[in-house]
């Protein structure tokens, strides 16, 4: 069988030409780095990071039941009186509680809304939207702008201050977890989110796929440093940010990812009643973070979590964090294990790695 | 990238070195830096571990992803780069000197005929 050729998103020649490294990621011939992950991650830490995100999905929903159908779909509250511009992050679940996606919605105005899904995940979002419309809330239009728009990350201490130096966008009216509609100079019309999955202040710039390369160059001339998905992958963990596919798929509840509380509203959602039951009667397992107590082999997605001689879990997600000089990650594990300070063993590779729950997120910016 | 020609070369990408005392040096090339990424951590044997011509004898991971080491001489390890324990990016920063890995006292330096020089080195990552 013949593989598909790779999507590319509107900056991949950007990204040849400053030397990236290319890899397969869902479906797109995507940067993992350019300098170096480790100085990509101090880069967004201290300065500003710019992340090509193109590859996510980004679906535009009007009409009448827009907002209702979002509002069902969504464990957020997204209810008729939601701000324009207010963005809320929240799971959408199957009937049966398990997660098909986490997602952003934004109101982008009074009669549209966005929500942008994982890259991995586009295809079912897009088509559970359209289930759902068809099934009960018909008077709503959803447009896949996925191609239409580019989507570029700048994130990092320095990120706010570098995209309202060269547009509308002014931080003091938009606050995070808001977009507004912006014009960058040379009259590149963008959405603007002030939004991100790093922990820092930053950014997600919508533009047209077209003038992405001009917004990029733009800012690199600014000084933000071309950031790869390896990058992203490790200062998400870092601020405790879950990754589908990884930390919850469509087996897992958000009781159990620890999501509980982006369920943000009283009325129900598909799978409500399983959730709220699970809420209740408790959870077989629940996603802790961990870190090991040496620098040593670094425990990844996989491997079993064992206590007492007993398997009892297992890591989703693991890493080495360069900001907090260990190695961290998620796992799930029994509800009597998730105490802070609770001893873990991991299994790597043969070698039993000493390893304990910790709070999350393991890294906060400075506020 | 690099490769220095006072050393020899094992079609896994370490490198080998006779030092003034007769022990065998060894770490990984350039390009196995190169293609690793930044590395976060590298498992060595112990001094007094007896080490195998071609016979897995470590790792060495990255941020995405771990590679097995495998030795490119026979005998026994007689010291380990400690500053690489806790310093394992030297291996990205100078793969031929600081990032060293172990020393080894060979049980025969004749074996090391058996790896390639430079140039044959140099044509295998092209």
């Amino acid at each position: 069988m013949t593989q598909q050729p790779l999507l590319r998103t509107s900056l991949y020649d950007t990204h040849v030409t400053l030397g990236a490294r290319i890899v397969s990621f869902a479906g797109y011939a995507m940067p993992v780095q350019y300098e170096g992950i480790l100085a990509e991650v101090r880069a967004v830490r201290t300065g500003a990071g710019l992340f090509d995100v193109s590859h996510m999905g980004r679906f535009l929903v009007d009409g009448a039941d827009a907002q209702p159908l979002l509002n069902w779909v969504h464990t957020g509250n997204i209810n008729a009186t939601m701000p324009v511009g207010r963005a809320r992050y929240g799971t959408i679940c199957k009937r049966d509680g398990g997660i098909i996606d986490d997602a952003i919605v934004y109101r982008v105005s009074e009669t549209l809304w966005m929500l942008i899904a994982n890259a991995g995940n586009k295809t079912t979002v897009f088509n559970w939207l359209g289930y759902w419309c068809d099934e009960r809330f018909p008077n709503a239009i959803i447009t896949d702008s996925t191609d239409h728009l580019a989507m570029i990350a700048l994130q990092g201490p320095k990120a706010v201050e570098l995209i309202a130096g060269i547009s509308t966008f002014d931080p003091a009216m938009v606050k995070p977890f808001n977009m507004f509609n912006a014009t960058i100079e040379g009259d590149h019309a963008a959405l603007i989110a002030r939004t991100g999955y790093t922990g820092e202040d930053g950014v997600e710039i919508m533009p047209h796929a077209e003038e992405a390369p001009r917004v990029w160059k733009m800012l690199m001339d600014l000084g933000a440093v071309p950031c790869g998905l390896g990058a992203r992958d490790t200062l998400r963990l870092e601020a405790g940010l879950l990754l589908h596919g990884s930390d919850m798929n469509d087996t897992i509840n958000p009781i159990e990812a620890g999501l509980q509380r982006f369920i943000a509203k009283e009325g129900d959602f598909c799978g409500s009643d399983v959730v709220r039951g699970a809420s209740e009667s408790g959870t077989k397992r629940t996603l802790v973070g961990f870190r090991t107590l040496e620098r040593g082999p670094v425990p990844r997605a996989h491997t079993s979590i064992i206590v007492d001689g007993e398997t009892v879990g297992d890591v989703a997600s693991g890493g080495f964090s360069p900001t907090l000089d260990m190695n961290i990650g998620l796992g799930y594990v029994p509800p009597r294990l998730t105490a802070l300070g609770t001893a873990l063993g991991i299994d790597v590779r043969g070698k039993m790695v000493d390893a304990e729950v910790v709070a999350l997120p393991f890294y906060s910016r400075p506020r | 990238m690099d490769i220095p020609e006072d050393r020899r070369y094992s079609k896994d990408h370490e490198w080998a070195l006779v030092d003034v005392d007769g022990a065998v040096r060894v770490g990984i090339s350039e390009f196995a830096a190169h293609e690793l990424g930044d590395v976060i951590y590298v498992d060595v044997p112990a001094v007094g571990t007896r080490v195998i011509l071609g016979a897995q004898m470590g790792e060495i991971e990255s941020v995405k992803a771990v590679s097995d080491l495998f030795s490119p001489i026979t005998g026994e390890v007689i010291e380990v780069n400690a500053e690489v324990k806790s310093k394992p990016e030297l291996v990205n920063e100078d793969a031929y000197a600081a990032g060293w890995l172990i020393r080894v006292k060979p049980d025969d330096a004749g074996e090391l005929d058996q790896l390639m020089d430079a140039a044959a080195y140099q044509t295998a990552t092209e």
